[in-house]
């Protein structure tokens, strides 16, 4: 490693904006957590070994109602599935690296870091898995200290369900962040609105058809593709046709 | 503080379902090198994902459309993306959405 090399630390740094995120949402989320009766080390296996915001909301509101087992395994599962995009997208930075450090990267893959680090790759590829790594356990040590927090308060907050949906909005508010951020570094931004707003209708059009996790599936899928025709349509030399 | 067997095995089989597609692209795919196509594909990904994501998370209230001014969460998301756009800080972003909605709705 030169000095010039993606460090662990900066990796770290470039997830503040995550960490603060995560930090409102995993208040939000050990709150409802422990309402919902697990006890406090249950919340820190949930949030240390599922590590995943939405999943960890479904599981505990299933676990409130006694659904069984396998189907809130199935709900998790098609709630991740997304992760499949997210990885993929991510695996060309990570050729060169062995493959039990591609796995441990991946462990670790949300929403959020995804976008922190496909934007930073977009301009200057990683060197090395430190960068991510660092950025990966930055979110996560505060994901899991969140989580655990927002256990300690629940007694303070569930009489409150107006405080818990205010902390929860970090969520829908990061998103938002995290588009506009994505957004401004397409190199084709028209085309990059397009498929926002594709995505968006779709994913709302199917949510409130058949309610679930495939929603956002389908609308991703959906807009990829939209994005990669106009890309295509748009870019086609007009010899060809 | 005690670990209910059940919850562990719920815990450990959700992780499972989990792990396997945040890994396994990022180890079997890293040694294939893709087309040009895919990878302008999945470079749109991340827009797709992300505006799904919030569209449902603030549109969709209780199974029913709710795309109205009335919806203290569309006007919130409305401002934070300004400030997204005007900012590009995601920490100010965040503020922002989560003060206005606080001040509306909470």
């Amino acid at each position: 490693m030169n000095q010039t090399a993606d460090t662990f630390t900066d990796g770290a740094r470039a997830g503040l904006p995550v960490v603060l995120g995560y930090l409102g949402i995993g208040l939000a989320a050990g709150v409802v957590e422990r309402a919902a009766g697990l006890s406090y080390a249950e919340v820190l296996l949930l949030s240390m070994v599922l590590y995943a915001g939405s999943a960890q909301f479904v599981l505990t509101s299933m676990v409130a109602l006694a659904s069984p087992l396998s189907a809130v395994v199935l709900t998790v599962f098609f709630v991740n599935v997304r992760h499949l995009l997210l990885s993929a997208a991510l695996a060309p930075y990570f050729r060169r690296l062995p493959a039990w450090k591609s796995a441990l990267l991946g462990l670790q893959l949300t929403d959020e870091t995804f976008v922190v680090a496909a934007g930073r790759f977009a301009k200057r590829p990683p060197e090395g898995a430190a960068w991510m790594a660092g950025l990966n356990l930055a979110a996560y040590s505060t994901w899991a200290m969140a989580n655990l927090a927002g256990a300690a308060f629940s007694a303070q907050f569930a009489g409150s369900a107006a405080a818990t949906r205010v902390l929860g909005f970090a969520l829908p508010c990061m998103f938002a962040g995290l588009l506009v951020l994505q957004l401004a570094a397409q190199s084709r931004i028209r085309t990059g609105l397009a498929v926002a707003l594709f995505a968006a209708a779709l994913g709302v059009a199917v949510q409130v058809a058949r309610p679930g996790p495939w929603a956002v599936i389908l609308a991703t899928l959906a807009g990829a593709t939209l994005g990669l025709a106009l890309e295509r349509w748009t870019s086609a030399p007009k010899s060809s046709r | 503080m005690d670990v209910r067997p059940e919850i562990l095995a719920l815990i450990l089989a959700c992780a499972a379902v989990t792990a396997v597609p945040r890994v396994l692209p990022l180890v079997l795919l890293a040694k294939v090198r893709l087309p040009g196509w895919i990878l302008s594909w999945l470079a749109y990904v991340p827009v797709a994902v992300l505006s799904a994501l919030l569209a449902i998370e603030v549109l969709v209230v209780d199974g029913r459309p709710a795309i109205s001014i009335a919806n203290p969460a569309v006007l919130a998301i409305v401002a934070a993306l300004a400030v997204a756009g005007f900012t590009r800080s995601l920490i100010g972003t965040v503020m922002a959405g989560v003060g206005l909605y606080w001040w509306l709705a909470g």
